[in-house]
């Protein structure tokens, strides 16, 4: 078993925004027990002894947490590379020249559009402005800038204007991700997936931006895995490379692993009651699904096991109800259907228009204590 | 570039990438200090180890580059 790469550390869900796609858990009520200042320290010194190298500080919003700085110079004095996965909410100039000072490495700033008033709708909540400022702060501060825009129907019409808004940011990379459906996402899909004309589009325009700005940044761009013929190799295979840590302590071996775990029924693996050391090699949920003696057909005789490895077992969850079976994605399952049926009516011209659920908004008022505002699941 | 002693190998960490190199790799990405140019890099390294071909040092760093791993200063 190789040794974890990354970390991702979900530090609070208290979020000012409220977007539809969020991978946040539906659940956010059960997360409210968030782990101390010192749990979170002692977490990050053993996931450095246990070879971590890179620290993603996300939520959520990080920023809620007012131990934020505390926590970037806990794991940056570990010798940890750390990136704060941001909205840019709550990023005055003096709390990001503390960060810059604490030795955070990198900052990643969420978009919505390159719209004021879409933003703002995407976002649930008035922020383009707020955005806009943020990524400004982050240029003068020296950091490296990665702007990530998820991408879905209301926005993958947009690619050139948001690339033209990412040159005058002055950004470093770009990520335009198509929306996986975990979290959030999940009951917001028809909502949110594209049309096959829009991903055609969309790759058109992203090519085009890739060949003129390649000198100047670069852009990432995550299929939308509904409309390939094979699923994504997701995490590098269960509990191979990465791992999270949720609010409360849970630990998860991907970031949308929350509902395969309850589904499971094993004991959660907790930084509360084990080591890291003992979660990645010993927890039975991070030993469920790793190497290949779980697949099924048709993946265990599939020549691309070693590639895909069977695909995404919280999307296999969320669509078949059994984590164990292949990814629907893949045109080989004998679940296709699920996948076929959503593709199908994304494109059905009298399709009904809906209305997105926008995530709960929760807001942080100290340590422990978190209210939840908004629409319920 | 970081040497993390729990893993027993160098690795360069960008935002959301890491490349583990072994200690040629690691040898050439401490030289790159934006000063010296790649000859000097690749006379430096035959200095010190036995075989260095033409063309090893310009791969190696033309594939960070394009990954932007690396930034060439042309200056």
């Amino acid at each position: 078993m190789d040794r974890p790469y990354g970390l991702l550390a979900e530090l609070t869900y208290a979020c000012p925004l409220q977007c539809s796609y969020c991978s946040n858990p539906l659940q956010l009520e059960d997360y409210r027990d968030e782990l101390s200042t010192e749990e979170w320290q002692r977490v990050f010194a053993q996931a450095a002894d246990l070879g971590v190298l890179q620290l993603h500080l996300s939520g959520g919003e990080p920023l809620q947490r007012k131990d934020i700085v505390d926590l970037v110079k806990s794991a940056n004095d570990l010798g940890l590379y750390t990136n704060l996965i941001t909205s840019g909410i709550g990023l005055s100039k003096r709390r990001a020249q503390q960060l810059r000072d604490a030795g955070l490495d990198h900052v990643q700033l969420s978009i919505q559009a390159d719209d004021q008033a879409l933003s703002d709708q995407i976002a649930g909540t008035v922020s383009f402005e707020r955005k806009q400022a943020a990524g400004k702060l982050i240029k003068e501060l020296g950091w490296p800038l990665t702007l990530n825009v998820v991408l879905h129907r209301q926005n993958i019409d947009r690619i050139d204007r948001i690339m033209e808004m990412a040159v005058s940011m002055k950004a470093d990379r770009v990520e335009l991700a198509n929306t996986q459906y975990a979290g959030w996402a999940g009951p917001n899909r028809a909502e949110l997936l594209p049309s096959r004309e829009q991903l055609e589009r969309a790759e058109v325009a992203v090519r085009a931006a890739q060949e003129r700005l390649s000198d100047r940044m670069e852009i990432i761009y995550v299929i939308p895995d509904y409309y390939s013929k094979y699923p994504k190799p997701c995490m590098d295979g269960w509990a191979s490379r990465q791992f999270t840590v949720v609010p409360n302590g849970e630990a998860l071996p991907c970031p949308a692993a929350h509902e395969v775990a309850r589904g499971l029924d094993l004991p959660p693996a907790t930084v509360r009651e084990h080591s890291l050391e003992w979660i990645w090699e010993e927890a039975p949920l991070f030993q469920q699904y790793r190497g290949d003696a779980w697949m099924p057909d048709p993946c265990r005789s599939c020549d691309r096991k070693e590639i895909d490895f069977g695909g995404c077992r919280c999307q296999a969850f969320a669509l078949t109800g059994d984590a164990a079976r292949t990814d629907p994605v893949c045109h080989l399952s004998p679940d296709h259907g699920l996948v076929e049926a959503a593709v199908e009516a994304a494109n059905d011209p009298t399709r009904p228009r809906g209305s997105l659920i926008p995530r709960p908004q929760v807001v942080r008022l100290n340590l422990g204590a978190t209210v939840t505002q908004g629409a319920k699941s | 570039m970081t040497y993390n002693a729990a893993r027993g190998e160098y690795a360069l960490l960008s935002p959301e990438t890491i490349w583990v190199i072994n200690a040629t790799g690691a040898a050439i990405v401490e030289l790159c200090d934006s000063q010296r140019t790649i000859a000097d890099i690749r006379a430096e390294l035959r200095s010190r180890y036995e075989q260095v071909a033409d063309g090893d040092v310009e791969r190696f760093v033309a594939d960070l580059v394009t990954k932007h791993g690396m930034e060439v200063d042309h200056g």
